[in-house]
């Protein structure tokens, strides 16, 4: 929109991937003199909102210099040979596709150093957690930024270790147990994953996600392709995740910090999702096919089954923990993600990134919510929650309530919020697959699908009937109801954002699909746009 | 007159002294370390240590003028061969340096060792500790240049005979009388079966040089004949000795014992240079002198290295944090993990179409016993440093280093975590793409599966003991001085493998090329 010269761009997007991890190794220094703040814990939670800040500008400004009008073209590229044994090029560079995740991910990392910053999560040092945030800013931005497997492969390697200390160290109950539940499972999909990209390789002779991408599938065989698609979807499933790989998610999500859950749902995911559309999609089409209908299959049994263990988790008596809800219905929406995905049309795909980033948002704030509540109330506890000793959101804290129901129907799909086009556009995509795809089979699951959806309002309004909507109790109680303290001035700094950008991408989707359609389109048909 | 002088010449070769300078100049300092020792007294013995240091770091400085070309000594004259059984070219020069500069390191280590121990029931000779160790690293930096098998198995003894002395070297202590007998025992046993495998392949081809036992191999009179029974037999049997080396299962029951019974240097010395004699002359003896029965050892290695990163793996997962001397025990039992892997490309040598793949395999494997080395010693050189205070060394000692020493405790997570192949240990990550992609290349897509599942179990218990550096410590944490040589030690093994991170094409390059 607004003319930047190209050097800086590609400065921009150096910046923005490098700074985080300059951060992380400032954080753990000593601060120094005229920045040591109160005390060395504040100063360092300073040092985090600053680094974070300081990105999230590099993010929009980039933002603000990327050329809307060709959104399929790769820009901001910087190619440098890095390691030529391997042919690992630091190849960087982004187009309608990334762009969104970019700034999606710089957001929600500045948020959660903003909420941390007030509200410190109980743990031990503030340092370790600062340094492990951006490290973990690095990795996901990484992950969205570059161009070439290996690095992928690294770049999604690098937020295994920071993720597993913040749920280890700064976690809830179980957290040990989750901790590694969490990171043996994407490290074995991982794994998995980098043999079929070393397959990919190996067969066509180069790593260059661009290169692979424009001659659809290079000299690959159908039969190297099917192989390939399997091992890298194995590990793009599980972090996705996919049912029936999606066990850890659950208990990590319930484990972890508020802010390590926003991160994980917001971003982590995402890497999943990206994978797929980026790597899989354009450069093993012939081995894709096969597995679509596969690959939609498992996305509706995702999406009933989500919905359904919301529905147990949401019952009365059942003693469903509101965290372990929402990443339940993570599982759901991801679903919807990935049959957007399997269409192989530029419909579902469209969807499935539109999803991607709505998702983010949404269960971004949902999660900041729950958190908020859990700090008041001291539980998650959904019984505890909606007895008359319990939260009645719309009583005792109003606007809490208010943005927990706005969360909510946001969550289930309402037309006008961000939630509702990514999941139409995925069931519209699988209305009318790619063509050699079985259209009756995808009809089926766009059926299956849609039943999902009144599912997901079911619970979504459960829980909010239940928690928001609970009995007041009585004035003469005994022991005395404890007061709730509504929004504070930080809360609604960090999540005012997430609400906005709900409203504005369910009201104008224009904004987000003018990016990603021409680039989805670019990739579908092999480069020729 | 002119005949007397051409007959001389050709029965006196010349020698190129500077290209066997790396193993000669090993072998003379430590000569002269067991000779000095009688006239130093006995407050100076440090001096011998740094005699020792300055011994290991010109022969590692000898290395420089070589870079250039090739060089070979020691050649057949007259018989219309050009065979050597002396051999300076690139991957000589690569593991050279690789078991010179481990040496040196293990040396540093033990300079702080041997000054710890002095005076206490225990203590280690030191004249008698230098010299064995001297010797040991003369005969491993031997063995990459050796090209004939007589000169290889020689090597391989060199290195190995002291070796058995320096784990037993301990006066009165059982453990490690127990420990250096049982070494010995099973290298003694698998060195026999080696000599056999030698002498079959003799009986067969007629030649110990390596390259004309390649082409003798190949000839019909071995092909077709009845030798053909033989000569296999030879090529499996001579396998043997270097596994166990490797520590390649079967082989592996002695690791852990010698490990845990050996001074902590030792066993550093051992787990990267004894590592690397062995798998140095598998990669002699297979892809030099067997090609042509590629079909016999490439499956053979295959299933070796399955079996045995498994076995490591799951014997280092099995470790009880809390019993003594459990950190050296999975330093042992992920040696031998690791061992498994160096063995994958080698394996996959055996299925490469042609020499330029088989080399590039090789390279591989080479990069990754650098990176091994480096790591490697770094763990141990940090376990030494807690060794210092806690006489145990259970990995549960380890708990809350970070609050004891945050640089120490940041630099085993780091080393731990590029053994397990993670970032930030990004060379250990490319280090095991190229072992991966070796397996790949090769079509043994199920070996690679089978290290992809010994990666996620190697992670385990690797990043187990990492998060326990930075658990909340017992009690007040109490600092000690460290010694200028372990600080060095610790430091030059971080520095490398940071550099190494950052450019792992440092490495990484020798996968790309040929080496021989």
């Amino acid at each position: 929109m607004i003319g930047i010269s190209e050097s800086v761009m590609q400065f921009l997007l150096a910046l923005i991937v490098a700074g985080p991890l300059i951060g992380a190794v400032a954080a753990l220094l000593p601060a120094p003199p005229g920045l040591k703040g109160n005390s060395p814990d504040q100063a360092v939670l300073r040092h985090g909102v600053t680094v974070t800040g300081a990105v999230l500008l590099a993010a929009l400004v980039l933002a603000l210099g990327f050329d809307h009008d060709h959104p399929s073209k790769m820009q901001a590229t910087t190619d440098i040979s890095w390691i030529p044994a391997l042919d690992v090029r630091i190849h960087l560079g982004i187009d309608g596709i990334s762009l969104p995740l970019l700034v999606l991910t710089a957001l929600l990392t500045f948020l959660c150093a903003l909420y941390s910053y007030f509200k410190m999560p109980t743990g031990p040092s503030p340092k370790a957690f600062v340094a492990l945030i951006l490290v973990l800013e690095s990795g996901t931005l990484a992950t969205f930024a570059v161009l070439d497997l290996l690095l992928f492969f690294l770049a999604f390697e690098m937020v295994l270790i920071p993720m597993y200390f913040l749920i280890a160290r700064w976690g809830g109950a179980q957290r040990t147990q989750a901790a590694w539940k969490f990171i043996l499972y994407t490290l074995l999909g991982s794994v998995v994953m980098l043999l079929g990209l070393l397959l990919i390789g190996l067969k066509s002779g180069t790593f260059d996600m661009v290169a692979l991408a424009t001659d659809n599938g290079p000299g690959l065989t159908t039969s190297v392709q099917v192989i390939a698609v399997l091992a890298i979807g194995i590990g793009l499933a599980v972090k996705t995740p996919m049912w029936p790989l999606h066990s850890w998610l659950p208990d990590a999500h319930t484990a972890a910090p508020t802010v390590g859950s926003v991160l994980l749902a917001g971003v982590l995911l995402k890497m999943g999702t990206y994978g797929f559309v980026r790597i899989l999609l354009p450069i093993t089409p012939d081995g894709m096919r096969e597995f679509a209908p596969y690959l939609a299959a498992f996305a509706v049994v995702g999406i009933i089954y989500g919905s359904l263990a919301c529905l147990a988790l949401a019952r009365r008596g059942a003693k469903g923990d509101l965290k372990r809800l929402i990443a339940y219905s993570s599982v759901g929406h991801m679903g919807f993600v990935l049959l957007g995905i399997a269409t192989m049309s530029p419909t579902g795909v469209n969807g499935a990134l539109f999803a991607n980033i709505a998702h983010g948002l949404i269960t971004g704030l949902l999660f900041f919510l729950v958190g908020a509540l859990k700090d008041r109330t001291g539980t998650t506890d959904l019984d505890s929650l909606a007895q008359e000793s319990g939260a009645a959101l719309y009583g005792k804290a109003p606007r809490l309530g208010g943005l927990l129901a706005f969360g909510a129907v946001a969550s289930l799909g309402l037309p006008g919020l961000a939630g509702f086009w990514g999941e139409m556009l995925a069931l519209f995509g699988a209305f009318e697959p790619a063509d050699d795809l079985s259209r009756p089979a995808f009809l089926t699951f766009m059926a299956i699908a849609a039943f999902g959806t009144l599912l997901t309002a079911a619970y979504m309004l459960v829980v909010v009937r239940r928690v928001c909507m609970g009995p007041m109790p009585r004035p003469d109680a005994e022991p005395a109801p404890k007061a709730l303290a509504d929004v504070q001035g930080y809360e609604l700094a960090a999540w005012t954002p997430l609400v906005a950008l709900t409203v504005l991408a369910g009201l104008w989707p224009a904004a987000l699909l003018g990016l990603t359609d021409p680039a989805v389109q670019k990739l579908l048909t092999g480069g020729k746009s | 007159m002119t005949v007397a002088a051409e007959s001389a010449s050709s029965l006196v070769q010349s020698v190129d002294w500077l290209a066997i300078a790396p193993p000669t100049i090993t072998a003379v300092v430590g000569l002269v370390v067991l000779v000095a020792d009688l006239f130093v007294g006995d407050g100076k013995k440090a001096v011998l240590g740094w005699l020792s240091v300055a011994g290991l770091a010109a022969a590692a400085l000898s290395l420089l003028p070589l870079l250039d070309d090739d060089r070979s000594t020691f050649c057949l004259t007259g018989s219309g061969t050009h065979a050597c059984s002396y051999t300076a070219d690139r991957f000589t020069l690569v593991i050279q340096l690789l078991v010179l500069g481990g040496a040196l390191l293990a040396a540093l280590l033990s300079m702080s060792t041997l000054k710890d121990e002095e005076g206490t029931k225990g203590e280690l000779p030191a004249g008698e500790f230098w010299f064995l160790l001297l010797s040991s690293a003369a005969g491993a930096a031997l063995l990459p240049a050796s090209r004939d098998l007589a000169t290889l198995i020689v090597a391989l003894e060199v290195a190995s005979l002291p070796a058995f002395a320096l784990v037993g070297l301990r006066h009165g202590d059982k453990r490690s009388s127990e420990a250096a007998l049982k070494f010995f025992l099973s290298s003694v046993t698998a060195t026999a079966v080696s000599l056999m495998g030698v002498s079959f392949v003799y009986a067969a081809t007629g030649t110990l040089h390596l390259t004309e036992i390649a082409t003798k191999l190949q000839s019909d009179q071995v092909t077709d004949g009845q030798l053909h029974t033989l000569a296999q037999a030879g090529v499996a049997l001579t396998l043997v000795g270097f596994a166990f080396k490797v520590a390649a299962v079967p082989f592996h029951f002695w690791v852990p014992d010698t490990y845990v019974g050996a001074p902590l240097p030792v066993a550093a010395y051992l787990s990267v240079v004894g590592k690397a004699v062995g798998f140095t002359g598998l990669i002699l003896v297979t892809v030099v002198a067997f090609p042509s029965y590629a079909d016999v050892w490439g499956p053979v290695l295959a299933v070796l290295a399955a079996l045995t990163m498994t076995a490591g793996n799951v014997a280092a997962l099995r470790q009880r944090s809390t019993r003594a001397y459990s950190a050296v025990r999975l330093l042992a039992w992920s040696s031998v993990g690791q061992a498994g892997y160096l063995l994958v490309p080698i394996a996959a040598a055996g299925y490469a179409d042609n020499e330029a793949g088989a080399e590039k395999a090789i390279g591989s494997t080479v990069a990754y016993a650098l990176m091994y080395a480096a790591v490697n010693l770094g763990a141990f050189a940090v376990a030494a440093l807690v060794g210092r205070t806690q006489r145990l060394n259970r990995v549960s000692d380890y708990r809350g280093l970070y609050a004891r020493s945050p640089l120490a405790a940041l630099v085993l997570a780091f080393f731990l975590l590029c053994l397990a192949g993670l970032p930030p240990g990004i060379i250990g990550l490319f280090a095991k793409v190229t072992v991966f992609s070796a397996a790949v290349d090769a079509g043994l897509g199920w070996l690679a599966v089978v290290m992809a599942v010994n990666v996620v179990i190697a992670l385990y218990y690797y990043l187990q003991w990492t998060a326990l550096l930075f658990r909340a410590p017992e009690g007040e944490p109490v600092r000690h001085r460290v010694p200028a040589p372990l600080t060095a030690a610790i430091a030059l093994t971080a520095v490398l493998g940071i550099a190494l991170s950052g450019a792992p094409q440092l490495v990484l390059r020798f996968s790309d090329t040929g080496l021989f």
